[in-house]
């Protein structure tokens, strides 16, 4: 299936700040696309360009065969958003927020009451919004996010402020999205998450899109280092593993070595090397690089600088 | 396009009724100041200057008016600064709610407040107004819906422009105040000096004070047709500039 989203060479500009700086990018259908990269990097404002909240300077934007910009009424029926930071009125009720959201679409086919028995916040339905925790607050943006049973659900800034148990929660939840056939396209800063989450990421900073693909793909393209750390006391382990191809530094330390190289293959390597010279271990693991270290290669400094 | 109006309208309504001092604040008190400044003038000091029971027939109720209007616009410009300020309005907006009728159901609920603080105040009013004065209900509601309708306008353009929820509340009342001061309320606008007469000529609320006595005394609206069409002047203006530099975030 074709593109969902495209973004071509889109700039916004907030007086002489470059917020967005010539950002392409297209999202499929059914995907979950992860934009990724610091607070700050344009990842709010690339998003609410494409949901038509903000008008961009230059370039075009198509969101499901619409501009969002021109049929932004149109549009909105048939997207799905939550905004970072958005509140609702403090003493509005969870069952009103859901009616009144439910009110505004044409097409409801999700009933708001199976929607909060989804998200687990049935017994919250009589709650005013202000005594909801965090996590129930954003589960109830999830539900009016949804409410209009969406073709694209975006999603901006999700799990910020929230702890793990809960952040874990609402993951299961988003590749709940997923599994119902929606594409969905989220911010976040967190590597962690989009490395679990995403099929797709695009690395952002100051405004410009560094790379683009799977995650990954991403690691092994700018992070092919693979580290397998194991415990021996085979003194002649040492010499065998610099024999091994790919590998470029071998230490060791008491009974430990930490064996360094490149490329995927590594890992089955040393374990062919350890049976082949019947090597007896009593620990072994690797240590990969992640997003988080794929960010601090591209930018030079880490993300949460 | 009003998809969504009444059901917003409806919940802002519920909202405001769940605010502590929500409904106290602005219905029962200025019910309960009408009333004892009504029984103060009616048993305590008789009435004996011409001005003085000018004031109770025709001042205290137009006072109480325009005081309720205030503090309608007041309150209208504070929610949409916390609601600007928390991101609820914006919230609301990316949703196919038309910006419109957010605005809209605000006004009502403002309108309906306004209408409500009257009604009590009537009802309550008429044990201390009993005899004599026939006062044509329908057109005062109809010249306060006018007022009204005109000082929110205002209201607006100050809920587009002020920077913080913090602000909203004084920046409003040092606006509204001195306005209601000049509007020829305490005193005649012909009895001000020239500098607060001319002051007075181009404050909105001098024109909301002579059309709302004149039609509780029982003038036609002819003789107010200046005065509403300064309202309507004042309502498209400032709908116009508030619609131009209004805020979302």
């Amino acid at each position: 299936m074709g593109p969902v989203i495209q973004v071509s060479a889109v700039r916004k500009t907030y007086g002489s700040t470059v917020a967005v700086d010539e950002v392409s990018f297209e999202v499929n259908d059914g995907e979950i696309f992860g934009l990724i990269g610091p607070n700050g990097a344009g990842k709010t404002t690339t998003m609410e360009c494409i949901e038509g909240l903000r008008t961009p300077d230059r370039g075009t934007i198509s969101v499901l065969g619409l501009d969002p910009f021109k049929d932004v009424y149109k549009l909105q029926q048939r997207i799905g958003v939550q905004l970072q930071q958005a509140q609702l009125q403090k003493r509005i009720k969870v069952w009103e927020a859901v009616d009144l959201w439910a009110s505004l679409y044409q097409k409801t086919a999700i009933d708001g009451e199976r929607l909060l028995e989804q998200l687990g916040l049935v017994d919250k339905r009589n709650a005013w919004f202000m005594t909801l925790s965090g996590g129930q607050k954003q589960r109830l943006f999830i539900a009016l996010a949804l409410i209009n049973d969406p073709d694209v659900v975006f999603l901006d800034e999700l799990t910020t402020g929230l702890d793990p148990q809960a952040r874990r929660a609402i993951w299961d939840l988003v590749r709940g999205i997923r599994e119902r056939g929606k594409t969905v396209f989220l911010t976040t800063h967190l590597m962690e998450e989009a490395e679990r989450l995403c099929d797709r990421v695009a690395i952002i900073e100051h405004g410009r899109i560094i790379d683009i693909d799977k995650p990954a793909n991403l690691v092994n393209r700018h992070c092919p280092e693979r580290t397998v750390v194991l415990a021996t006391d085979d003194l002649t382990a040492g010499d065998r593993f610099r024999t091994i191809p790919r590998v470029e530094a071998v230490l060791c330390s008491d009974s430990q070595f930490t064996i360094r190289g490149r490329g995927d293959d590594l890992v089955t390597e040393v374990i062919h090397c350890l049976s082949e010279n019947q090597i007896r271990v009593t620990d072994f693991r690797t240590i990969l690089p992640n997003l988080e270290d794929v960010f601090l290669k591209l930018t030079g400094h880490s993300i949460r600088d | 396009m009003l998809r969504g109006l009444w059901k917003l309208t409806w919940i802002e309504i519920k909202i405001f009724l769940r605010e502590p001092l929500g409904a106290i604040g602005s219905i029962v008190i200025p019910v309960v100041v009408f009333l004892v400044a009504g029984r103060m003038v009616s048993h305590g000091v008789a009435p004996t200057s011409l001005a003085a029971s000018n004031f109770v027939s025709v001042g205290l109720p137009v006072l109480a008016s325009v005081l309720i209007s205030v503090g309608a616009v007041l309150s209208l410009v504070t929610i949409i600064s916390i609601y600007r300020e928390g991101g609820i309005l914006k919230r609301l907006r990316a949703t196919p709610l038309r910006p419109q009728t957010i605005l809209t159901a605000h006004v009502i609920v403002k309108l309906l407040l306004t209408a409500a603080t009257l009604l009590l105040m009537v009802l309550a009013g008429k044990r201390y107004y009993p005899v004599g004065i026939h006062v044509p209900l329908l057109g005062f509601t109809l010249a306060l819906l006018i007022s009204t309708c005109s000082i929110l306008s205002i209201g607006f353009l100050i809920a587009s422009i002020v920077p913080t929820a913090r602000f909203a509340q004084p920046i409003g009342a040092v606006i509204m105040y001195p306005m209601i001061a000049v509007s020829g309320l305490f005193a005649p606008v012909e009895s001000l000096p020239p500098t607060l007469q001319a002051v007075a000529k181009v404050v909105p609320l001098t024109y909301t004070v002579s059309l709302l006595e004149g039609i509780w005394k029982g003038d036609t609206w002819w003789a107010h047709k200046g005065d509403v069409a300064a309202l309507a002047l004042v309502f498209i203006v400032c709908t116009a500039l508030s619609a131009k530099v209004f805020r979302w975030e």
